[in-house]
């Protein structure tokens, strides 16, 4: 992999470790709660909606809920992991194809001029 | 991004579900009709599928101290066109309401027209638009994929704005604080998004010429192979 694909990951990465070691837990409330951070943006809107209209009422459940933040977890790890194996066996394919590709082309250009040649 | 189930007024359910319905319909035949003309495609499809899957199951953290997860629709997008972005998007949202309690059956059209529509609308456009310009290919990724990744959150609080007005502010105060929520936390995973959506693009353009080609993507405005 190249220096400027390395650095794209690079970037990721500082993304989401800067916020980690920059934004630190306030403290605790006036009524002695533990304030939690680095929360859902949907929680909070689900709470947002609270705050405009009180008067709302959550009409409609989930079908199925997590057991726990731990099955949570589990279920999110799985939906990468999915996506991870799609995406890793296409990569697996495309550079087994590519070398083949580059193998025949090499045994071709000895073929024509009798010299082993470089493809490419 | 997702609104979450039962946080959606019943008409705002329908209204948005019913926007939805004929893209997710015009979408199906769209991807049918490429798979059947040119069946080499289909891992690409996969991949653009997959790549979904993925940024959509990675919460991260943002600077405002709170977590959301990028979309991951941009790549389908430029590579397929945001017709088939519909159906992609359902499947993950489906999988995502019914399995993880996330988003919701009865906030599924909305979602869609926040995710699996309007981002990669916005991404399509703005890639064709940087392509217009000029801009080197990457670049045109980049931008493509983190602004329809804003977009999405843009278009989620502007749907929870429509639903629960501000009693004093009206639209634009509940949008705005929406926007605080979504858009604002969304901003470095947008770029994040960015980052790896032109990433995988470099990958697919070693890995995938032909394919490529075959969508009308194989030029590099850079002249060089990359």
């Amino acid at each position: 992999m190249k220096l400027r694909n390395w650095s794209l990951l690079a970037g990721v990465i500082l993304l989401a470790v800067l916020p980690l070691a920059f934004i630190h837990k306030p403290a605790p409330g006036p009524d002695g709660q533990e304030r939690e951070i680095f929360t859902g943006s949907d929680d909070q809107a689900s709470a947002a909606i609270s705050s405009l209209d009180p008067a709302y009422r959550r009409w409609a459940h989930p079908v199925f809920e997590p057991a726990s933040s731990e099955i949570e977890s589990l279920l999110f790890a799985l939906q990468a992991a999915l996506g991870a194996g799609v995406i890793g066996y296409w990569l697996g394919v495309s550079m087994t194809r590519e070398k083949l590709r580059r193998e025949v082309a090499a045994e071709q250009a000895t073929e024509q001029t009798g010299l082993p040649r470089h493809a490419d | 991004m997702h609104i979450m189930e039962g946080f959606l007024p019943a008409g705002h359910c329908i209204a948005w579900g019913v926007a939805a319905t004929p893209f997710l319909a015009f979408g199906v035949r769209s991807v049918n009709r490429r798979i059947r003309e040119k069946p080499e495609l289909r891992m690409l499809l996969g991949v653009a599928a997959a790549f979904v899957f993925i940024l959509s199951a990675l919460k991260l953290p943002s600077v405002t101290g709170s977590c959301s997860h990028p979309t991951g629709t941009g790549l389908g997008a430029i590579l397929f066109g945001p017709a088939a972005m519909a159906p992609i998007g359902f499947v993950v949202l489906l999988f995502q309401a019914l399995l993880l309690a996330h988003g919701g059956l009865t906030t599924l059209g909305a979602n869609m027209v926040s995710m699996a529509i309007a981002g990669p609308f916005v991404s399509y456009a703005i890639f064709r638009l940087a392509g217009k310009c000029g801009a080197p290919q990457g670049l045109a990724v980049f931008l493509a994929a983190t602004l329809g990744d804003l977009a999405t959150y843009v278009v989620t609080s502007g749907q929870l704005a429509l639903a629960f007005p501000d009693p004093a502010g009206g639209f634009t105060a509940s949008f705005l604080k929406f926007g605080g929520i979504f858009a604002i936390t969304q901003i470095p995973l947008a770029i994040s998004e960015g980052l790896l959506t032109v990433l995988i693009f470099n990958a697919l353009r070693r890995f995938n010429a032909r394919e490529l080609l075959a969508l009308g993507l194989g030029r590099s405005k850079t002249g060089e192979a990359a």
